[in-house]
């Protein structure tokens, strides 16, 4: 996550689930944990039990709200004016920590004299390319203490990477994921005031950025009472400091805002003004909600980003690997060995071809230049310019925003191959989608060839899972599958095995990244399974002699070691796969480091090197966790340090210092360029470097606080299929959001089509008021129809009190709808897909749609069937003033059919 | 030969051993257990810290390899209550627990409590950092840190005004199950013997034995025996029997994500849950009860037990359950004085006639 | 005599210490045959949980090669033997009557599917990633090198192994295809 990178240097959770018991104050904001982690949610209740006070940040009360001590239900998208009021109300009473702030943070550093804030302009940043709906970031820089760059390997080429970071095109490419496992890169350290007076000081530019956020601002936009946020402000300041923590919890509840990443920088801001960061039973903890979903953004199946966040090649940027690595080589912190990750990468990949000589074949990785996310993609399948798709264990015609659109994608392909368990929605809706009955599709004139490739299940096959707190964990195999069944991990190597058997003869230069590919897994067993420990030990990586290697530390970048995935170095650590490590909890300590594997190196909380003071002291008794002994020379405690050794406290880093030598005994923050939290982000988010509150892309209120409705970076995609509602909308007046159950799991796949699941949530359902109930006619356990510009759906009505409307100061009722979104037409459980509601737009750093807030409106009874519901949606259409939505045969735009374009078909 | 006649003697008497009703310390031995035998285990539901989650639900259903609620895989069969979050509605041959849900809007204070077992800083199998909490910043906020929004709730208007101006919302959640009774009515009427009690003091029905007569369901106080329509026995909660023959606790215990439901001995879960009640009490939630907990209660004290924040009422259980067979032996005693009565009616029938 | 006689449970009633006949006197042979299944299964094997992010451990109990339980595995400091509905279902994903477990194949504009052998599929797919690979391949873009493909996509969820992401990453970036997304997105 952008939003944790760009704040600590890494982008995951920064404690764990287990240490949540040791908090005094807990916080879940943006998550329904008992309802969507319950197992995870047992430390909640051990805090809970042990006198931490619990609160429920959330619109809707749910099973977590039943069981905290306060619930606050604030309406939905207004999370950064809440929490912005919160740092307001920290500053303004003095409730920082001092001690912590001024020494780890970037509090006292100094910005630009360019840079002009969004309270001076209306809700923009300086910077703003309005042609580009871009951020040019340069004016958000430091006031830097040296020559920018003047710490690099090639300060020239690193200038010129810095200057091209700023391209449109490089922009769109989503960089800031990149940060993952690393800060953005900076051109130096900055000046810095440490009394935090100066008027360009972070910490002062941050007082005057909230000064606007008070209580009864964020009543006003947040919907709550002021009483309501001093009781929250109470507990959590009280309940942090040198001898108290407070944990905050977020999940997709954050995420899928069009504003999501800076909903989690200004949880980070937050947290490290008060010293919850890199300390016990504090720390912000971003629940995942898929088995190994950690684990696909560190190995990732991502346009953007290759393993260890090390950022795909951007071709305008990255010509060859002395550019690829100019940025970081050499600067301060652990990307300065970004050359050594890299390079043993490409000798993982390509083994003996990658030489000296040829740049160890960086000329083989193919090149982004703009944004290849998904759901630009599904766009371009529909203008028919993608031939094949893979849909490994995904379903999104389900799952999906705007599911009706991704159906139209699939049905514009050559040839799709599902490799799933169950028969999916995404493989059968070529006879069986919604749009079969309205006429849009039909069997007939849908080219698209399907391949249904069945999956083998998670027992039945080995690997491993990175479970939400980086925790690598290895499964292994009880039973074969089943049949034709076959793991994802047999599938690529023998297709892999085959393409290259197919190719073995060729002299085209294009092959070559394949057929020099490092492609000899050993197989076992009769279906000639391929070993994945041996991938396993490929990802850790060799060392010169052929060992495993113990830590990333020993990679070189002179082709002399290899490893796939730089940050899971160390899995294999003493030749001994670390992740299936199972040494009962009962006989280790808290922190239980002997269970599974965490990356990296196994340090189960980060940066916790700031749960000592300056000096290397616990900060307090009751809290310490890693302190630095004197008499051993080392840093010691309860967890692996995430600092190095050795490094005494009082380490001052020597002129012309590189990569974590240039990092002080007391910068924690090993990852960040200048090794301290980020209060303020000079670089890494595209939409601000500090966060502000804007509403919704699609909104039934007018933006309280600035002229800027919504965010002016946010992503859209424009086409009949994905129409927006318009804000302030009559026509569509209500919010509504999107949500999982615990009996069900996403898009359905995995729970409809099991009766025990299946029976307890059996039908798709909206939680609606008794107050809008009475007000659109709705009854109780009787159908009613939701209506937004995309399409209508029907669903069961549940009315409850736990969904209440809120009154804004101004008079205005704002009615909010909840909204599971599992069902589709398979399975034992079946109704509409909730997600045929939903539109796109998404947040510009990590291209995450906007699920959790739209508008729509809801009506009683069931929708109109077949062509008859087009008519009814463009009725909708046309009366809120939205362009038409009516496609051509499978979704393609009308015109382009009558201009003969459209599928390649 | 040991000599039989045609009563038990248990039914012969006036019940002086409890067997039928009244506290009994040791129901395995009175089951014939005599020599050693395990001690009586059960179940403690803490209502107070259920999620809602159904994990029990599904991990007996599991285990047990239940047929979901529509055996006949019919999807039209299966469909939303509407009560809730609740679509399971009741216990039953197919569903050997159940977690009801009761959506509460009140305007007075609703107390909820602190989530946790007493004694839990001492459990070996919670990781503790660093020196006990000596930190007490905050006197009332510590009191009210039981209290489910019932600062933001009862002191001022959380919506202003949308919804009444002080309604609180609580929501309870608790997983019901067949309580294992002291005297078990189903047990106690079963005329072929399938129902059984077992060595650790639980009621089980045998499959094997079992003929479908159904004389049991009527008899048990809280309704939960049931004939599974297409089989014709009946099926409840057997407290896993077969997995306590191999040590381990039953499915829907050890899956339970925040030990709502413990399992163990019930001596031990009796003090527990009377320890529970008075920090829960102590912290002025006063609604808190135990319930099935009581011996001398209409079925002797239950081997399943709960802990509830509200009426029995609130969550369907009834209030003050009684075992079916309680008058049994009165009973007799009535019968043996009607038959007595007869034989003298029919004397001074016959004396009277001759003295005419 | 004595044997059968010991097994009619009026006379074990009658003699025994259960004179009501509700407790040990009642028993039937296959109550006094109950076993665990979890003590009669070949093998336990260790594993992890495939919904959620939280990671239960879990313990697979094998018997006969085929799978008789899944239940949480107490041994772990993060579950602590504890699972939620879907963890407990999950033997269900293995075992559901309704997974399928065969290829399944649709040509171009027909109304059903067909039945495919699993070579077959995978040398007919080796074909049309080939074709359309070159069909959307760019040397350049803009002008600039690319060295890429734009006709193939991918879309993984994330319940898949490290292991398999890692080979799926390796093997569509050397065909030059970048258009390969996740679950992680959303």
């Amino acid at each position: 996550m952008p939003g944790l990178g760009a704040s600590f240097g890494r982008g995951g959770a920064t404690n764990f689930l287990e240490d949540l018991a040791n908090s005094d104050c807990i916080v879940i904001e943006g998550s329904n944990m008992a309802e969507c982690h319950p197992v995870g949610f047992q430390w909640v209740t051990e805090a809970k039990a042990r006198g931490a006070k619990v609160i429920h940040i959330d619109p809707r009360f749910t099973r977590t709200s039943a069981i905290a001590d306060l619930h606050v239900p604030l309406r939905i998208g207004t999370d950064i004016a809440f929490l912005g009021g919160l740092i307001r109300y920290v500053l303004d009473n003095e409730l920082y920590f001092a001690d912590y702030v001024t020494a780890y943070t970037n509090a006292a550093a100094l910005v630009g004299e360019e840079f002009v804030d969004a309270e001076d302009l209306d809700g923009l940043f300086s910077g703003f390319d309005p042609a580009n709906n871009v951020y040019d970031e340069t004016s958000w820089q430091y006031e830097f203490e040296e020559a920018p760059e003047s710490g690099a390997d090639d300060p020239a080429e690193a200038a010129e990477q810095e200057r091209s970071e700023q391209d449109p095109a490089v922009k769109k490419s989503d960089r800031a994921q990149a940060a993952g496992s690393g800060g953005p890169p900076i051109p130096a350290k900055p000046k810095r005031d440490e009394t935090l007076q100066h008027p360009r000081s972070v910490f002062q530019i941050l007082k005057r950025h909230f000064d606007r956020y008070t209580p009864e601002m964020v009543s006003e936009v947040c919907g709550i009472e002021p009483e309501v946020f001093e009781q929250v402000a109470a507990w959590v300041t009280s309940n942090s400091g040198r001898d108290r923590t407070t944990a905050w919890v977020y999940s997709v509840g954050w995420t899928q805002h069009s504003v999501g990443a800076q909903y989690i920088r200004t949880c980070s801001i937050l947290q490290t003004l008060l010293g919850n960061i890199g300390r016990p039973g504090g720390g912000i903890l971003a629940l995942r909600g898929h088995a190994s979903i950690q684990g696909s953004t560190d190995v990732p199946t991502l346009f953007n980003l290759l393993p260890g966040y090390l950022p795909m090649p951007h071709a305008h940027q990255h010509h060859d690997l002395e550019e690829y690595v100019a940025d970081a080589a050499g600067k301060a912190g652990f990307w300065g060995n970004k050359p050594a990750y890299m390079t043993s990468l490409l000798k993982a990949w390509w083994g003996e071809a990658a030489t000296a000589e040829n740049d160890y074949a960086f000329d083989y990785l193919p090149r982004i230049n703009g944004d290849h996310s998904s759901y630009r993609t599904i766009t371009d399948m529909i203008k028919g310019k993608v031939s094949g798709y893979f849909l490994v264990g995904e379903n999104p015609t389900v799952g999906h925003p705007n599911s009706r659109m991704n159906r139209f994608g699939l049905a514009n392909l050559d040839w799709l191959v599902v490799r799933d368990l169950q028969m999916i929605e995404s493989a059968t809706f070529w006879k069986e989608g919604p749009e079969i009955e309205t006429g849009e599709m039909s069997p007939e004139t849908i080219g698209t060839e399907v391949f249904f490739v069945p999956a083998a299940t998670h027992v039945e096959k080995e690997g491993t899972f990175t479970q939400t707190q980086r925790v690598l964990q290895w499964r292994h195999k009880a039973v074969e599958p089943p049949n034709d069944a076959r793991s994802d991990l047999w599938f690529f190597f023998h297709l892999g095995r085959i393409l290259r058997d197919r190719l073995k003869d060729s002299t085209d230069p294009r092959d070559r990244p394949l057929l020099d590919l490092t492609w000899d897994y050993p197989v076992e067993g009769e279906t000639a399974d391929p070993s994945a420990d041996a991938v396993l030990r490929e990802i850790n990586g060799f060392g010169p002699d052929g060992e495993l290697l113990n830590s990333y530390m020993q990679m070189r970048d002179d082709g002399s070691t290899s490893g796939g995935c730089w940050i899971y170095t160390g899995v294999y650590a003493d030749g001994v796969n670390q992740a299936a490590r199972r040494k009962p909890a009962k006989e280790q300590g808290a922190v239980a480091s002997e269970w599974g594997w965490a990356w990296p190196l196994n340090r189960r909380m980060l940066y916790n090197r700031a749960s000592a003071d300056p000096d290397g002291k616990p900060w307090s008794e009751r809290k310490k966790y890693v302190w630095w002994d004197e008499d051993a020379g080392e840093w010691t405690g309860l967890d692996v340090p995430d600092f190095e050794k050795t490094k005494r406290p009082d380490y001052v880093p020597p002129d012309g210092a590189r990569a974590q030598d240039a990092l002080a005994g007391n910068d924690p923050f090993v990852m960040q360029g200048d090794g301290k939290a980020w209060l303020f982000a000079p670089a890494g988010v595209v939409d601000g470097p500090l966060p502000t509150h804007y509403e919704p892309a699609e909104s039934v209120v007018e933006n309280g606080l600035y002229k800027q409705q919504a965010n002016p970076t946010l992503e859209i995609i424009e086409g009949p299929w994905n129409r927006a509602n318009p804000s302030r909308s009559d026509v569509f007046p209500f919010a509504v959001t999107t949500y999982r159950l615990t009996e069900h799991h996403t898009a359905g796949g995995m729970s409809r089509t099991l009766p025990y699941l299946a029976e307890l949530q059996p039908e798709f359902f909206v939680e609606v008021s008794p107050e809008l109930a009475e007000l659109r006619g709705l009854t109780h356990n009787d159908y009613a129809t939701l209506v937004s510009a995309r399409t209508a759906v029907e669903a069961k009505v549940l009315v409850t009190e736990r969904v209440r409307p809120i009154r804004l100061r101004d008079g205005t009722v704002v009615h909010q709808i909840g909204m599971p979104y599992h069902w589709s037409y398979t399975g034992i459980s079946t109704g509409d897909a909730a997600n045929d509601l939903l539109g796109i737009v998404m947040d510009p750093n990590t291209h995450i749609q906007e699920s959790k807030v739209s508008t729509c409106d809801i009506r009683p009874g069931r929708r109109p069937r077949g062509p008859e519901l087009l008519e009814f949606v463009e009725a909708y259409r046309r009366r809120a003033g939205v362009d038409s939505g009516r496609v051509g045969v499978n979704g393609r735009d009308p015109v382009d059919v009558a201009a003969g374009e459209g599928s390649a078909l | 030969m040991t000599s039989i006649s045609s009563a038990s003697p248990g039914l012969s008497q006036n019940d002086p051993k409890n067997r039928l009703f009244g506290p009994l310390p040791d129901v395995s031995a009175e089951a014939g257990y005599v020599e050693e035998h395990p001690k009586r285990v059960g179940f403690f539901t803490d209502t107070s810290v259920c999620i809602g989650c159904k994990a029990c639900e599904v991990a007996c259903k599991e285990w047990n390899t239940l047929p979901m609620d529509d055996a006949d895989g019919k999807r039209d069969a299966i469909g939303m209550s509407g009560m809730s979050y609740d679509n399971t509605g009741m216990l039953g041959a197919n569903s050997w627990r159940h977690v009801a849900f009761i959506e509460q809007t009140r305007v007075v204070d609703l107390p909820m409590p602190a989530v946790g077992l007493p004694g839990a800083k001492n459990r070996p199998d919670v990781p503790q950092l660093g020196a006990p909490d000596t930190g007490d910043v905050d006197t009332t906020a510590k009191a009210q840190a039981s209290v489910l929004n019932a600062e933001a709730l009862a002191e001022f208007d959380p919506q202003t005004g949308q919804t009444g101006a002080d309604k609180q919302i609580r929501w309870l959640m608790s997983s019901d199950v067949c309580k294992h009774c002291t005297h078990a009515g189903c047990l106690d009427v079963c005329p072929t013997g399938a129902l059984f009690r077992t060595e650790f003091g639980t009621v089980v029905v045998q499959q094997d034995i079992c003929n479908g007569c159904g004389y049991c369901v009527p008899s048990c106080p809280y309704g939960v025996i049931d004939q599974r329509k297409d089989d014709g026995r009946v099926f409840k909660c057997t407290m896993c029997y077969d997995r306590l023959t191999d040590g381990l606790q039953p499915a829907c215990a050890t899956a339970c994500p925040t030990q709502s439901i413990q399992f163990g001995d019930l001596d031990e879960l009796q003090a527990r849950a009377d320890a529970r009640l008075a920090t829960l009490q102590e912290q002025g939630v006063e609604t808190a009860r135990l319930y099935g907990r009581d011996e001398d209660d209409g079925v002797g004290g239950a081997g399943a037990f709960f802990l509830l924040l509200d009426e029995p009422e609130v969550y369907g259980l009834p209030p003050d359950p009684v075992v079916t067979t309680r008058d049994l032996p009165a009973m007799w005693k009535a019968a043996a004085t009607g038959a007595a009565m007869m034989v003298g009616v029919a004397l001074s029938a016959v004396l009277g006639s001759r003295r005419r | 005599m004595k044997t059968w006689l010991d097994a009619w449970p009026v006379y074990r009633q009658l003699t025994g210490t259960d004179p009501l006949g509700r407790g040990k006197a009642a028993r039937s042979k296959a109550t006094d045959a109950t076993v665990s299944r979890t003590a009669t299964a070949d093998k336990v094997v260790k594993s992890v949980c495939p919904y959620c992010a939280v990671g239960c451990a879990q313990n697979v109990y094998v018997k006969d090669e085929a799978i008789v339980q899944i239940e949480g595995d107490p041994d772990s400091p993060i579950n602590r033997g504890r699972l939620c509905p879907k963890g407990s279902a999950s033997k269900q994903l293995v075992t559901s009557p309704s997974r399928v477990t065969t290829v399944k194949y649709r040509r171009p504009y027909a109304t059903d599917w067909e039945d495919l052998d699993l070579d077959t599929a995978m040398e007919m797919i080796a074909d049309r990633v080939l074709e359309a690979r070159n069909k959307g391949w760019q040397d350049e873009d803009g002008g600039e090198r690319v060295n890429r493909t734009m006709g193939i996509a991918s879309l993984g969820g994330a319940t898949l192994d490290n292991e398999e992401n890692y080979l799926m990453k390796k093997l569509y970036s050397a065909l030059g295809a970048i258009q390969i997304e996740n679950q992680a997105r959303i």
